[in-house]
């Protein structure tokens, strides 16, 4: 009886409804390992040939060899994980609803609001301005990255692509600069999860 | 193992087995060795799961696939962009196994191009007969599996003209290069047949110097730059994969641009 009460007190709080659904919580952390390799690995084929004067002191794959065919191993993980996500959450909706309207207005008044500690994470499932520019900007860099990957990896077969970036040197730059943008996207990312870790709880159950 | 003058009239079958015994089987089977060990993953856990041989296996197994989507993505009669004259990388990188003044040695005077395998004429080639080939000039983008490229400008002959003029099987799968030093590529029949495959005698309008890869190198603009090799002595045409130097320690075997 009194278990059954507390059912229905959790069942209408905000904490009972499914912040993420399942296609949600399974291509994240499908992405999340992707680009632990991706990025790793990255780290390692740039040490190769670096486009600024320094090396990365860690990454995957002990040498270019190694490192190459995690590259090439992890992309087909990333890029069709990838592609199941940005067609369910355009399917579905969820990031015309997630992610959409960013207003100016509104971002500059979260980002006072998240920088003097006074954002509220009461309600998981409505994401605040701050949040939604971050996403959209990540999925944005993501997007990047695999295109410049693309182009830097087949510039005579997809050399219009290649063209797009500005040829082949450019492509490189872009394709650090698009893992730049996501490696800084995952800092604040890990870190405000970290501080407010029932967002990290929904992501593995879903509420 | 460096040869620093090639022997007149070698036979290409030995010239083969002497290739095949560089590079063992056994030690063909063990590429990855290393490729992936200790400190791969010391920033994510501290062990080194990619060392395990079922994940070596797997790479491969994922770097075989890769060979296949490239040859399904390989459009034969689409060229590499060219570029103008001033654009040509000055000075052109130099980049081997090997360091500059230990690039191999090839007297052009007792030089022969070796041919052999599936082809319908296996008479050999000296320098002389080669330069009467139709030669055309390409200037394109060198890419290095390391990351960085340069613009060079290679003067040959085409590598479809010349393997159809020896009567070579062109429905077989390989070509197979054997380099004066012991260095060797595989590559496939299409790229093979690809307008802008050169048998190249001069870079910059001169004849291939030495650190190019005197006399001969094959140049593969559709290719990364280990699948361009120097100082060719022998070509084979074949059904089998025979590998290649980086190939078989693990760089992936069709590495098409």
């Amino acid at each position: 009886m009194s278990a059954q009460a507390f059912d229905v007190v959790t069942l209408t709080g905000p904490a009972s409804q499914v912040v993420h659904p399942i296609w949600v919580r399974v291509t994240h952390w499908i992405n999340a390992l992707a680009m632990i390799f991706m990025i790793g690995s990255g780290w390692t084929i740039y040490n190769a040939s670096p486009l600024f004067p320094f090396v990365f002191p860690v990454g995957i794959g002990n040498w270019l060899a190694g490192a190459l065919l995690v590259h090439f191993a992890a992309m087909w993980v990333l890029a069709v994980n990838g592609l199941v996500y940005l067609t369910l959450g355009i399917a579905t909706g969820r990031f015309r609803r997630k992610l959409f309207p960013i207003r100016p207005s509104d971002v500059a008044r979260d980002l006072v609001a998240a920088l003097s500690g006074q954002l509220s994470h009461e309600d998981l499932s409505v994401y605040n301005a701050v949040q939604r520019l971050l996403y959209l900007g990540v999925i944005l860099a993501g997007i990047v990255a695999v295109l410049s990957g693309l182009s830097i990896w087949k510039p005579v077969q997809v050399q219009e692509l290649t063209a797009l970036f500005g040829g082949y040197d450019a492509a490189r730059y872009v394709h650090f600069f698009a893992m730049t943008a996501i490696v800084g996207f995952l800092v604040i990312h890990i870190l405000l999860a970290l501080i407010v870790p029932k967002s990290l709880r929904a992501m593995v159950i879903g509420r | 193992m460096r040869v620093r003058k090639q022997p007149p009239g070698v036979d290409p079958k030995h010239l083969i087995k002497d290739a095949a015994k560089l590079l063992p089987q056994s030690s063909r089977r063990r590429f990855l060795r290393g490729a992936t060990s200790v400190g791969a993953l010391t920033f994510l856990t501290g062990c080194d799961i990619l060392d395990s041989p079922s994940a070596e296996h797997a790479l491969r197994v994922v770097s075989k696939f890769n060979d296949w989507v490239q040859a399904q993505m390989f459009q034969p009669h689409k060229l590499a962009p060219t570029y103008p004259e001033s654009a040509v990388t000055k000075p052109f990188p130099f980049n081997a196994y090997y360091s500059e003044d230990e690039a191999p040695e090839v007297d052009g005077e007792t030089y022969k191009l070796e041919i052999a395998g599936l082809v319908g004429n296996k008479q050999s080639w000296t320098l002389d007969q080669l330069y009467q080939l139709p030669q055309e000039k390409q200037i394109t983008r060198h890419i290095c599996v390391e990351g960085w490229s340069a613009i060079g400008s290679w003067t040959g002959a085409r590598l479809s003209d010349f393997l159809t003029r020896i009567g070579a099987d062109l429905t077989a799968k390989y070509v197979y290069f054997i380099c004066a030093e012991g260095y060797s590529n595989t590559i496939d029949m299409p790229t093979a047949l690809h307008p802008q495959t050169q048998m190249t005698f001069r870079f910059a309008d001169e004849i291939l110097p030495r650190k190019y890869g005197y006399p001969m190198k094959i140049r593969i603009p559709t290719k990364l730059g280990f699948k361009n090799p120097k100082h060719v002595v022998a070509m084979v045409v074949t059904n089998e994969d025979r590998g290649g130097y980086w190939e078989d320690q693990g760089y992936n075997w069709f590495s098409g641009s």
